[in-house]
């Protein structure tokens, strides 16, 4: 979860900018996180202190000159770098008072940009797509410099980063509607060129932000139909030439008049990125906001009003955002919350902000009066794609919670295909929603409760005695109508053979296939009828009882006693119970005959190893023992104390 | 309150003896059962499985085979060759009737219960007819080869099984005759030349012959035909026992082994209308022999050499979770077998056949919690006392001061004067003791050892008054209710006013010694009590009872007190629950008389009355795990209820001046190692 703190002004903009032209060039970090140099659209150079909202320094071109490219802090010399009038580099410290008089060397092309970078040199991007550190360039400030780009290529966009202590540029260029990605390396000097192709007239990408991960640039292009769409930029590219770079739909705002003209995208931290210039929702309207979305789930998680108009430029420095809007450029403090299993499983205690998430839900999809039918065409698409990261499976928990509570609130809804996607996504847990799996045996949805089984890897034992009471209480009425996964069920492997795709000791891959096809026949003889039923039953959870058993018989001594998972002792409890009462029943089920003969082969073999375990035991007993008899004999005196 | 000097006594030999058999009385839900000692114990199922009644042993006495006639008549015949009705108010033999035909060997009673047939040594088959007060021989079936093992009625009543060796026979009742003879086969190669035993049979009411034989096999024959249906090889050793549910769709079997085998009558395939008999379960409870197994309705009750008798749930059967669906072994007798003289510190040991008397040991030192201390004086054993007579020891007690001991068998009741100065002991027999004074169900001294209480027939207690020169009886108190049922807990207030009796009839008597009258009944619970006493200085009565329940009880309002309502509130039963034997003894601490000690064979607890019972379930739960707790996480030392489980199994405990603990321990360990080796060695796991 993402928070917006209350922002504040850092410094007016100079009058009279339209809103075409924000007014600023730029904004740099400078010596630390809490300095920023901010490069306005005139002629001045401005460091601030954020903390303290003042300037600490500033610097004016001449009359006539324009600075036309943001001021950066060289990293290693601690000098700043700017270049006015396209051609003409400037650096100076911060003791330089006259601008006039600062270090000055004019280049033989137009600058497109400099960028900084913390522990290396600048690196110059010049406007036809060469690119030079910055000292190799004062060595010779007149050598040529060839041209990159084609004619009518514009750079829209640059971002460069350090990878392997080798500085990396990334810019993107237009060309008549069309868009290209250059991935400039140096030392050894390569170039790659990628086409992000187009997405249909009228429709161009007007935000970028970038970050590198992994090595690998995850670039974030922000279309102006809404779109926002990810691509995979490779640091080493296999193919020469130049490459198709395909790209995946992370989201879409909900653009009310269907196309954006201004807007602006950053990339935050833990898959959040900001945007401004579009709503977070349709239904407040074409105003002006700021927005942070997590790119997992596409949802808000916080938004902010900026009156005024505020379409971008946005930048973002060291946990700050930096908009302008109105006259005013403000400074808005964020906070993108670590993602953690923990709050993956919805674990972790959410107190203050549990609240926001669900209003951010029904900000997003606002489901609260909505039919079965128009929740189910909401979340297919969306369960549809796969993503792993734990965000989705905190989104998928929030949505079943969510579900649940409509559910719970209206007896009438009651989302059963829904309900059972989200099951088999696999990536829900009994602790991310609870009361999922009790909701499905009160509306007795016996197919949904066995997809709880099977895929949810923490039910409580008090909801396993549910469920096995629910289960063995089912009339024959019910369960004829009911597609129970009877396959799934008979012809799982032991955990020797296949355990990746057991889960839970059901088999998923049969359980597709199988689940809805397989219809049980309903009892046909009125005598035989708690037969089959016992038989069917039955079976189901002396499976799931030896799956539990297979599993935690790995890891007995781990187990904390019934905290969450059962233990070991009670999931023998529960085998010798379920045993002793329909053994006769299991021995007569056909469909429990390899379970039986599974269950004692594991049987056995765990015995074989404990009457090991037991020699050993017994060696080491006899130690023990010796000592003890010692002590105690036939009379001794104690000092106890009671407690 | 909290620290205690432990007195942790191992040296009290007791030896339960082996069950031989068992009989189950499903309308009376009783079970009876013969030890190997002659001994006769009814088990009250539907009163959590409480020892209500022990007939003592004999050494004249060998009990073959028991039998249940009608709610309340039991018979054992054995290999004295005498059959034996016992009345079970007295607890004694009613009479005893020789059958003149050799050791019997068994016993079955028809289903009209009009008929004993006894299986003797010499081969034949007596027929007896049951009349109301005595049985009546009537005749003998035709005498075969070979002793009688075995007896089983058809439903009908017109034809009898019988079991020998190597063959079962079917006699026609009316006639006498032997109208089938079935050959058993003998066991794998090897064993060819050892007989086939047929330890058991039963006659099912389709005319199915279910055997048990020494070879190990369960078979099915058809008595009609005389032919075999199906073999079922169940052990390498014996079958020893057979059992067959009330309606007859299962069948269990107990082997030398230690197991016990069901068989239940199933169809092979749904909806098939033929049934057959299919092995399904097998319970391994035992170490050795089973002797006798039985089906209740919820449960398979076995028993053996191994002295334990297992009750095991049919989870199949059992509907709610209740104290039906938890396995129990009872192994000690549900009352003490040990007394104490508290001041100075002298133990007596009840043996069926004679009593032990141990003065406990000492230590100079101090030690902290947890500590041993050196034991700088060894316990003693003062007095080792054998019984006269064949009757084996009943009830016996000490007086408080240790200067006199009684004990009491079927037959007679024996007092005697212990003098102890200087290591010198000497015991004299009282020889004139009041004509009254014939058998005791139970004996009390009161607390200053001037008289002795006398729990005789018919419910009536007898008051002797003791001295050093005569013993004199004082008076006899009868119940008001006019109940004969026999008296099996006595308590005496300190004070010397007050006697409590409680009898089988669940009813708690309360006497005034000073007035010599009956001073009121407490409200009659619907369970047995365990165990009773009386408050040293507020004469308030606590009673435990079978079904783990603790009520407190004002004998001078007559009325319930507030603070049993409160522990009836906060639900001490249910943190005992989890426990399965009843308390057999309660005392108070003779230093803080507010703390009340009660115990069972798995734990005591001390029950501090002066603090509040405030949850005691938590302290209960927070209780399980002590040793994980730092001190401060540790409960508060001012609960009411503290236990300890450190030391078990508990044969006694109680509470000596100066915070001094005695508990008497019997490790299962030392009672196994006396037990012979089992035919099979049990292997892990197997």
């Amino acid at each position: 979860m993402a928070e917006l703190y209350e922002g504040f002004t850092l410094c007016g903009l100079a009058a009279g900018q339209s809103r075409e032209n924000s007014g600023l060039l730029g904004i740099e970090p400078g010596r630390d996180t809490d300095h920023v140099i901010v490069t306005g659209a005139g002629r001045t150079v401005t460091v601030y202190k954020v903390s303290d909202q003042k300037p600490l320094g500033s610097w004016a071109a001449k009359q006539g000159q324009a600075v036309t490219c943001p001021a950066v802090l060289h990293g290693q010399t601690g000098e700043y770098v700017a270049v006015h009038d396209s051609k003409v580099l400037r650096i100076w410290r911060d003791e330089d008072i006259n601008f006039e008089k600062v270090f000055k060397a004019t280049l033989s092309a137009a600058v497109s940009r400099i960028h900084a970078l913390p522990s290396s040199e600048p690196l110059v991007l010049f406007q036809r797509g060469a690119v030079r550190q910055l000292d190799a360039l004062l060595a010779a400030p007149q050598q040529a410099v060839e041209e990159v780009l084609s004619e009518e290529e514009v750079i829209r966009w640059s971002s460069c980063f350090l990878e392997a202590e080798q500085p990396l540029l990334l810019f993107s260029t237009e060309k008549s509607g069309e868009c290209f990605l250059y991935l400039q390396k140096l030392s050894p000097n390569v170039l790659h060129k990628y086409n992000i192709g187009s997405e249909g007239k009228g429709v161009c990408p007007i935000g970028f932000t970038a970050t590198l991960e992994d090595k690998c640039i995850t670039l974030m292009c922000l279309y102006s139909n809404g779109c926002v769409y990810k691509l995979l930029v490779s640091l080493h590219p296999s193919v020469e030439g130049e490459q198709h770079l395909p790209k995946s739909l992370l989201m879409k705002l909900p653009v009310s008049e269907g196309v954006l003209h201004r807007a602006a995208i950053a990339c935050l931290e833990e898959g959040h990125i900001a945007i401004v210039g579009a709503p977070p929702s349709a239904s407040t309207g074409d105003r002006d906001f700021l927005c942070i979305w997590k790119t997992n789930f596409p949802t808000p998680q916080a938004s902010k009003e900026l009156p005024g108009g505020a379409d971008g430029p946005l930048w973002c420095n060291a946990g700050k955002l930096y908009v302008t809007h109105g006259k005013v450029l403000t400074v808005l403090p964020y906070r993108c919350e670590k993602s953690s299993l923990a709050a993956a499983l919805g674990k972790l205690k959410q107190t203050s902000t549990q609240g926001d998430v669900y209003k951010a839900f029904c900000l997003y999809w606002g489901c609260v009066g909505v039919s079965r039918e128009e929740v189910e065409e909401v979340l297919e698409p969306f369960l549809s794609c796969s993503p792993v990261s734990p965000q989705f499976q905190l989104g998928l928990a929030h949505i079943a919670v969510e579900l649940l509570k409509r559910c719970q609130a209206d007896p009438g809804f009651y989302p059963q295909s829904v309900l059972a996607r989200l099951a088999q996504t696999g990536r829900l847990s009994h602790s991310s929603c609870p009361g999922f799996l009790m909701l499905a045996l009160e509306k007795h949805d016996y197919f949904l409760a066995q997809l709880c089984l099977q895929h949810f890897p923490d039910i409580p034992e008090a909801v396993i005695c549910a469920c096995l009471k629910a289960f063995l209480s089912v009339a024959d009425a019910d369960l004829a109508q009911v597609s129970v996964d009877l396959e799934g069920v008979s012809l799982v492997d032991g955990p020797g053979q296949s355990l990746e795709v057991v889960q839970n000791g059901f088999s998923p891959v049969l359980l597709e296939e199988d689940s809805c096809d397989v219809q049980l026949t309903p009892p046909k003889l009125d005598q035989s009828s708690s037969w089959t039923d016992m038989s069917l039953t039955c079976p189901l959870f002396l499976q799931y009882l030896q799956y539990l058993y297979v599993r935690s018989s790995g890891d007995v001594y781990t187990q904390l006693p019934g905290l969450r998972a059962p233990t070991m002792t009670q999931i023998m409890d529960w085998v010798s119970l379920l045993l002793d009462a329909h053994f006769a029943v299991l021995v007569m089920a056909p469909e429990a005959k390899g379970l039986l003969a599974q269950l004692h082969r594991f049987v056995r073999s765990q015995v074989r190893l404990y009457s090991e375990l037991g020699k050993i035991q017994g060696t080491l007993q006899e130690l023990g023992k010796i000592k003890k008899e010692q002590e105690i004999g036939l009379y001794s005196i104690e000092v106890i104390e009671l407690f | 309150m909290g620290e205690f000097k432990v007195h942790r006594v191992r040296f009290f030999d007791y030896m339960p003896s082996g069950i031989r058999c068992m009989a189950f009385n499903r309308k009376a839900d009783r079970l009876a059962l013969a030890r190997l000692n002659g001994s006769v114990e009814i088990f009250n199922f539907s009163n959590n499985y409480f020892q209500e009644k022990v007939i003592p042993g004999s050494d004249s006495r060998s009990i073959e085979a028991i039998c249940w006639v009608g709610c309340d008549r039991l018979f054992t015949a054995g290999l004295n060759g005498e059959v034996v009705e016992y009345d079970l108010e007295r607890l004694c033999p009613k009479y005893t009737l020789d059958a003149f035909g050799g050791p019997i060997w068994t016993a079955a009673c028809n289903s009209a219960e009009t008929h004993f047939a006894f299986g003797c040594e010499d081969g034949s088959v007596k027929l007896f007819e049951i009349l109301p007060d005595k049985i009546q021989f009537e005749r003998n079936l035709d005498r075969q080869k070979g002793r009688i093992l075995s007896l089983s009625w058809h439903k009908s009543g017109t034809l009898i099984a019988a079991g020998s060796l190597d063959v079962i026979r079917v006699f026609d009742v009316k006639s006498g005759h032997s109208v089938q003879r079935i050959l058993v086969d003998r066991g794998p190669a090897g064993t060819r030349n050892k007989d086939c035993v047929v330890w058991n049979v039963a006659f099912l009411s389709d005319y199915t012959i279910v055997s048990g034989d020494s070879a190990g096999k369960v078979q099915l024959w058809d008595a009609n035909k005389g032919t075999l249906i199906k073999t079922h090889l169940v052990s390498k050793w014996d079958v020893l026992s057979l059992s067959v549910s009330e309606n007859e769709d299962s069948i269990v079997a107990g082997t030398s082994e230690g197991t016990v085998i069901q068989f239940q009558l199933l169809s092979p395939t749904i909806g098939d209308a033929e049934t057959q008999w299919i092995r399904t379960r097998t319970f391994k409870h035992h170490t050795h022999d089973v002797r006798a197994v039985t089906e209740t309705k919820t449960s398979v009750v076995s028993g053996g050499l191994d002295t334990q008798l297992v009750i095991c749930p049919l989870m199949d059967k059992v509907e709610v979770k209740s104290s039906e669906s938890v396995l129990r072994k009872v192994i000690f007798p549900h009352r003490s077998l040990v007394s104490c003289a508290k001041k100075p510190s002298l133990l007596l040991f009840q043996f069926p056949d004679q009593l032990e008397l141990w003065r406990l040991g000492g230590t100079d030192t101090v030690g902290k919690p947890g500590e041993s201390l050196p034991v700088t004086r060894k316990p003693e054993k003062l007095l080792q006392l054998k019984r006269k007579g064949d009757d084996h020891i009943c009830c016996s007690t000490i007086s408080e001061c240790g200067h006199w001991i009684a004990y009491s068998t079927v037959s007679s009741i024996r007092l005697y004067q212990i003098q102890c100065d200087n290591n010198n002991i000497s015991i004299s027999k009282v020889s004139k003791l009041p004509k009254v004074l014939r058998s005791a169900h139970q004996l009390q001294f009161s607390a200053d050892s001037s008289k002795l209480f006398v729990a005789s027939e018919q419910a009536t207690i007898h008051v002797i008054s003791l001295s050093r020169s005569e013993c004199k009886h004082v008076h006899t108190f009868k119940p008001k209710s006019g109940s004969s049922a026999p008296v099996h807990l006595l308590a005496a207030s300190a004070d010397g006013q007050w006697l409590t009796s409680a009898n089988r009839h669940c009813e708690i008597n309360v006497y005034n010694l000073k007035k010599l009258k009956h001073h009121c009944m407490v409200p009659v619970y619907n369970s047995l009590p365990s165990a009773m006493a009386i408050h040293p200085e507020t004469n308030n009565l606590l009673m435990a009872h079978a079904d783990q329940q603790v009520f407190e009880f004002s004998i001078v309002d007559k009325q319930y007190t507030d603070w049993s309502r409160k522990l009836q509130k906060e639900g001490l039963h249910r943190c005992r629950s989890k426990w399965h034997t009843p308390i057999t003894h309660i005392t108070f601490n003779p230093s803080a008389p507010s703390q009340v000690m009660l115990h069972d064979t798995h734990m005591f607890c001390i029950i501090d009355q002066s603090l509040p019972l405030v949850d005691l379930k938590a302290q209960f739960y927070s209780r399980l795990t002590p040793k994980d707790m730092s001190e401060t996480d540790r409960p508060s030392k001012n609960n009411a209820f503290k236990m300890c489980k450190k030391y078990q199994p508990l044969l006694h405990v109680n509470l000596l001046e100066d915070d001094w603990l005695v508990v008497v321990e019997r490790p299962l360990i030392d009672i196994h190692s006396q037990l012979p080796a089992p035919v099979r060695q049990k292997k892990f796991g197997t």
